[in-house]
């Protein structure tokens, strides 16, 4: 087995310092957004008493999912004993921690009064899992950054079971995250949309989907960066497989979610709602969360050619999963409060409360600012932490020569050819 | 070496003592005027003025837990000797208009000296920070509702009136 | 003829006195705080100075949808009042501490006002969800926001069933003594705590007993009290009562 080998990302092209100064940009007026928020109060948002969670919540239950599944290919590689992923483990580490705080960094900011993050970390009701995600999130990065230490530092990697230990342990602290994360809304028993078990393992194969789309969007941008052939062939083929049975699956618990809810006569009301009805809904649901997120890619996954050449199809295929998210999670969080709460069931109603109608959401720009300021946060974590420490796998001396000589078109007859490092 | 201690040395005293002329000798000569926070209405509060100089933030601290989780208002019914509000009540200072100032005027009782040591507090962010116009005519001393004091005065000059007009025309 | 007037007139300026009188003793009987609704209840006996709640005691409060006219908005504008909330005109996001919810039933066409107000659920969901725990129930039964530690997050929101709780949009000022209220908090009503602490009635009863009579308060755990009779002899009806939260508020004429 040839050694691993890693290395920093040292040189920046003019492009990539754009696309810096562009996260740079998007960080600062999501921030200046939240300080607007928190100076003149929600009135100036979207968000009113019948929908309280809007675009920022949708950006960060988005990111904080994806944070935990972006641990997998590191998880894989340890707790599952698929070596072909080792190279990917460090990069997936990081990039969990990243989108995990870029995630809570919106949700902190869009809280009512952000200045009692204080009393949110030291004040618990154990009751809340609101409560318990706050102890999931903050103890994910602590034990992340423990297993990448685990890998990273040189004695501690001599030590196979440390990296084991660590390993299991991220793995497990990932699965009762997510879980917590669904479990939201699932323990809610007010909105007809919510109080489903099945919202737990939905997120959780949701997870797998988009932590494996930002990895491969990650690694293909940073293979232009680099010049380097990060994924080579085979890890391609690998991950384009994956990513099929993990957008199939999000399908499959989607499917049975609504099918469920549809049989029953209770709840039929809120699923015409959200399939049919619902105006905004459906159209994201059908057309976001099916169309452009899960039928276009999986037939990009399906069509594309092999080898390197299908790279632009995967990357675009990963882009279309991440936009299907975002959908997904638009339809779950803001349509599950549109639909008016059933005070009286059966009954026509009308209020100054505005009881039973369906909640208006239009979502503001400072919304928008800084849901989209948490993905900027994350990708600027990653490419500092990316020049500092050697965090991209960079493939040993022969190995790359093959694949650049498959590359070419020569075949595989001789696989050493001059030893050249690049 | 030495030179150089000294040298640190004197650097430092005149450093402390540009500091301390900057910041005034106390006569309210410097930028920020020493506090004089507006004298109270009431005869005393409800502990000596240094034991609550230094500890106010901590008999707030415990009394809102009490109130809200306890249930706990006052030792003495009547008063609002547990009640922000009468704290506010007691240390109101008028404004220009004769109505007592808010937080947002300097010349609030907590203003003085929260300005003055920099130390930010958001107690008016949910509280009132100077007391309610006094109520109508009729006003409320809490043991009777006022719509029911209102129904019997309205009854009773509705009579008054009948008696009124009776002398008027006999009848 | 000028005698008949002058007994005639002796006779009104009794029956004048009578009346008065009458009067001045129905208003004594009036305070402090015993509504004819109530008479014989509880709520008058309060707590000794310095003493904690009791989960001896449950404040509950029973409604009679029948006696509620429609047109009659008397308890909301009470609460507006007595806690300093009121409508700007954007209903989205205006405060509702306490509604009237007009009730259609679609096969009968029958139509009645319901007033909705936070039900003091004994297994609160919004209770249960609060991660710092400023949502809670105090131990006389009133769930309550304490907003010292509230951070605004607004999950109780999204897990009460009955709507009860907002959050505070905009910057408020010159609040009510015995209601504060701020931005970024959410708020809901408090059965009016600090008037029950100090033994009167919370302002929608009172401004009910004046109209109508179709609210009742009283302590749900003191058999003697008119509202755990009124609650012994036939069951009240609870809104979402298949949601078994067990709410401190129940209804007649559902």
């Amino acid at each position: 087995m040839a050694k691993l080998a890693f290395q920093t990302l040292d040189d920046h092209s003019t492009p990539f310092w754009a696309l810096i100064a562009f996260h740079v940009a998007l960080v600062a007026a999501g921030l200046g957004a939240a300080l607007y928020m928190e100076e003149n109060g929600h009135i100036v948002t979207g968000m009113n008493n019948q929908v309280v969670w809007g675009l920022p919540h949708v950006f960060a239950v988005f990111l904080i999912v994806a944070a935990s599944g972006a641990l997998n290919v590191a998880s894989v590689s340890s707790v599952f004993n698929r070596l072909a992923y080792k190279p990917y483990a460090r990069l997936s580490g990081l990039l969990a921690i990243a989108l995990l705080i870029g995630g809570l960094a919106v949700l902190v900011l869009d809280l009512g009064r952000p200045d009692r993050l204080l009393v949110a970390m030291t004040t618990y009701n154990f009751k809340s899992i609101f409560a318990w995600n706050i102890y999931l999130y903050s103890g994910f990065v602590v034990i992340v950054a423990a297993y990448l230490f685990s890998m990273m530092d040189r004695q501690a990697a001599k030590s196979a079971a440390f990296g084991k230990a660590m390993g299991w342990l991220a793995f497990g602290w990932r699965l009762a995250l997510t879980t917590g994360t669904g479990s939201i809304f699932g323990f809610l028993i007010a909105r007809e949309a919510y109080d489903a078990a099945i919202l737990a393992p939905l997120f959780i194969a949701a997870s797998f989907l988009y932590g494996l789309a930002f990895t491969v969007l990650v690694l293909l941008t940073m293979s232009r960066e680099t010049r380097d052939e990060l994924m080579p062939e085979e890890m391609l083929g690998k991950f384009r497989g994956l990513l099929a049975i993990f957008a199939l699956a999000v399908l499959y618990f989607t499917a049975v979610q609504h099918v469920t809810k549809l049989y029953s006569a209770a709840h039929q009301g809120v699923e015409l709602f959200l399939l049919r009805d619902g105006g905004v809904f459906p159209l994201v649901f059908w057309l976001g969360q099916i169309g452009i997120g899960t039928v276009l890619p999986l037939a990009l996954l399906a069509f594309a050619p092999r080898g390197t050449k299908g790279r632009l199809a995967i990357e675009l295929a990963s882009a279309l999963f991440l936009i299907g998210g975002l959908a997904q999670l638009y339809v779950i969080i803001i349509g599950g409060q549109a639909f008016p709460l059933a005070l009286f069931p059966g009954m026509e109603v009308s209020s100054p409360a505005l009881d039973g109608e369906v909640g208006r959401y239009v979502p503001a720009l400072p919304e928008l600012l800084l849901g989209a300021s948490g993905v900027s946060m994350a990708m600027l974590i990653v490419a500092l932490a990316l020049r500092l420490m050697p965090f991209l796998p960079k493939a040993p001396a022969g190995e790359v020569s093959a694949n650049a000589a498959t590359a070419q078109g020569l075949g595989a007859s001789d696989p050493m050819p001059s030893g050249r490092t690049l | 070496m030495i030179r150089a201690r000294a040298m640190a040395v004197a650097l430092l005293v005149s450093l402390i003592g540009a500091g301390s002329a900057i910041a005034g000798d106390g006569s309210g000569a410097g930028r920020t005027p020493r506090p004089n926070p507006p004298k109270a209405q009431g005869e005393a509060c409800v502990r000596d003025t240094d034991v609550m100089r230094r500890n106010h933030m901590t008999l707030l601290m415990h009394q809102r837990d009490d109130t809200v989780h306890r249930g706990v208002r006052t030792k003495n019914p009547g008063t609002k000797d547990l009640s922000l509000s009468g704290c506010i009540g007691c240390h109101a200072a008028p404004g220009a208009d004769g109505r007592p100032v808010s937080y947002a005027d300097p010349g609030h009782f907590c203003r003085a000296c929260h300005s003055y040591a920099a130390v930010s507090i958001d107690c008016f962010e949910c509280h009132a920070s100077r007391p309610a116009p006094a109520k109508t005519a009729s006003g409320s001393d809490g043991t009777m509702p006022d719509l029911a004091r209102d129904m019997a005065k309205d009854l009773s000059a509705y009579l008054d009136q009948g008696r009124d007009q009776t002398r008027e025309d006999g009848r | 003829m000028s005698d008949a007037r002058d007994s005639r007139s002796d006779l009104a300026a009794d029956r004048r006195a009578l009346l008065r009188g009458a009067g001045g003793l129905l208003a004594v009987l009036l305070a402090p705080g015993v509504t004819l609704y109530a008479l014989g209840g509880t709520e008058a006996a309060a707590r000794a100075p310095g003493e904690a709640v009791s989960p001896k005691v449950r404040w509950g409060l029973l409604i009679d949808v029948n006696a509620c006219p429609a047109e009659c908005d008397a308890c909301v504008a009470a609460c507006r009042t007595e806690n300093g909330w009121a409508d700007t005109g954007h209903s989205a996001t205006d405060p509702h501490w306490i509604r009237k919810v007009s009730v259609r039933d679609p096969a009968s066409g029958a139509a009645r006002e319901v007033p909705v107000m936070c039900q003091h659920c004994a297994s609160a969901p919004c209770v249960d969800v609060c991660p710092t725990g400023a949502s809670f129930r105090r131990a006389d039964g009133i769930v309550l926001v304490d907003r010292h530690i509230c951070i605004g997050c607004r999950y109780c929101i999204m897990a009460c069933p009955y709507k009860a709780r907002t959050l505070v949009h905009e910057p408020v000022h010159d609040q009510t003594a015995d209601a504060p209220r701020g931005k970024g908090t959410v708020e809901g009503c408090t059965l009016c705590a600090p008037r029950i602490d100090a033994g009167r009635l919370p302002a929608c009863v009172e401004a009910c007993a004046a109209k109508g009579a179709a609210m009742l308060f009283g302590d749900l755990n003191d058999p003697n009290s008119a509202i755990a009779k009124a609650v012994a002899a036939r069951a009240p009806a609870r809104i979402r009562a298949d949601l078994r939260l067990d709410p401190g508020v129940g209804y007649r004429g559902l």
